[in-house]
């Protein structure tokens, strides 16, 4: 059964396997997010209270989905990494901070430019708003502690305790507005049973977070690649590889 | 056991500590947690006293009462309580009855609340205009559930809501 999780977890291996798949990731990010943005701009019907402002949950939903499940799948790296030593899971933990710090980013400022002509205000300290703010900074923590070492192996391995002890977050971030009174509304479409926004709005906003997901995983990949490419630059395959693109005229 | 499987427990048991410290650690803090008090905790004199507060509630239907100027006087009621509050400054767009609101200023000394900042809260339900329409009358298109008592007072989502 480990044989393959072995075998993927080889750098030579992965790196082909990236290069063949993660154009299609490309391909369907930009399917999947043209149509959610022309659905969502254009063809979903504007809200019964909020009129066409509404339109900014096509952005908002999607970067904030992305920067808990991006937090998940870091901490998920980073214990694989703590726990099989694996030098490939440690790319993924350093390659995923800066995409998933960006999605965040993006989920506060919508969030803020959607707060101030719904709300009234652009910011306010409750809990959804504080909880994502901290997850911004986990990010932010995990980047800064990886440039702050010498050594890769040694950041790395202090990347991945930041990130696993910052997963306690993620649902501290899901459920505030459950468990606290806040003045960001509950979730829509994650509710069991009957999401609470009309079909043709749900279609767009969905294929938006497939997207964003596609988009995600493509960058992650080909960031992990470059990353590999760089700790193993002494290696054989890398070498081999140089020559294989040299022969065939790409470099 | 073996070194990878003594990293294996010693990871659950950093998850597991962690967790539980934030369980704990959350659990006093619920009050401060917090973003604003309800009419419930008002009437049980939970919140404070002549300071200022974040009051959350519906906007009572038949309630809003438009004065000179930029004052206007309404009830605000969570699912089990009311109180009137009055306000003179600038509305969000979203302000209007049945609507969820935040009012931030302080309870006077007669029980009414005089607010210096509203804020709307709106639902998490998005629909066309054309299906708004439809449901007009329907049950449960402002729902008073998400405007919780701090101490966990009676506010349950089945109690009648005032506001409706």
């Amino acid at each position: 059964m480990w044989t393959w999780f072995h075998r993927l977890a080889s750098p030579p291996t992965f790196y082909r396997l990236a290069d063949r798949y993660s154009p299609w990731l490309a391909v369907l990010s930009l399917l999947l997010i043209g149509y959610g943005l022309v659905g969502g701009l254009w063809l979903a019907p504007p809200d019964y209270q909020q009129g066409d402002a509404f339109r900014i949950i096509y952005v908002h939903v999607p970067a904030a989905w992305l920067s808990l499940s991006g937090y998940v799948a870091m901490a998920a790296a980073a214990a694989v990494a703590i726990i099989w030593r694996i030098k490939l899971a440690e790319c993924v933990v350093v390659a995923i901070a800066p995409v998933g710090a960006s999605f965040t980013a993006l989920a506060l400022i919508t969030g803020m430019l959607w707060g101030k002509p719904m709300w009234g205000k652009y910011w306010v300290w409750d809990a959804r708003l504080t909880s994502e703010l901290v997850l911004l900074f986990l990010y932010l923590g995990v980047l800064g502690l990886n440039r702050a070492f010498e050594d890769p192996r040694a950041g790395a391995r202090a990347c991945g305790l930041l990130a696993l002890v910052g997963v306690v977050n993620v649902p501290i971030v899901h459920y505030s507005v459950e468990w606290w009174n806040s003045l960001h509304q509950g979730s829509t479409v994650s509710r069991i049973g009957k999401p609470a926004i009309a079909a043709s709005m749900l279609w767009p906003l969905l294929s938006m977070t497939f997207g964003c997901m596609a988009f995600f995983g493509w960058a992650v990949l080909r960031r992990v690649q470059n990353d590999v490419l760089l700790r193993e630059r002494r290696s054989t395959w890398v070498a081999a590889l140089l020559g294989e693109r040299k022969a065939a005229g790409h470099v | 056991m073996t070194k990878r499987q003594s990293r294996m427990v010693w990871v659950g048991v950093l998850l597991g500590g962690v967790a539980l410290a934030a369980v704990l650690g959350f659990k006093a803090l619920r009050e401060n947690m917090m973003y604003f008090y309800t009419p419930t905790d008002l009437a049980a004199n939970d919140a404070p006293r002549n300071a200022r507060v974040r009051l959350g509630g519906l906007v009572e239907r038949g309630s809003l009462v438009r004065g000179e100027g930029l004052l206007v006087t309404f009830t605000l009621a969570d699912c089990a309580q009311k109180v009137s509050v009055r306000y003179e400054g600038i509305l969000p767009d979203l302000f209007r009855e049945g609507q969820g609101i935040v009012a931030t200023g302080a309870l006077g000394d007669d029980g009414a609340f005089t607010a210096d900042e509203v804020l709307a809260k709106h639902d998490e339900n998005y629909m066309p205009p054309e299906l708004a329409e439809g449901l007009k009358s329907a049950d449960g298109r402002h729902n008073c559930a998400p405007f919780k008592s701090v101490n966990g007072n009676l506010a349950s989502a089945d109690a009648p809501a005032l506001a409706r």
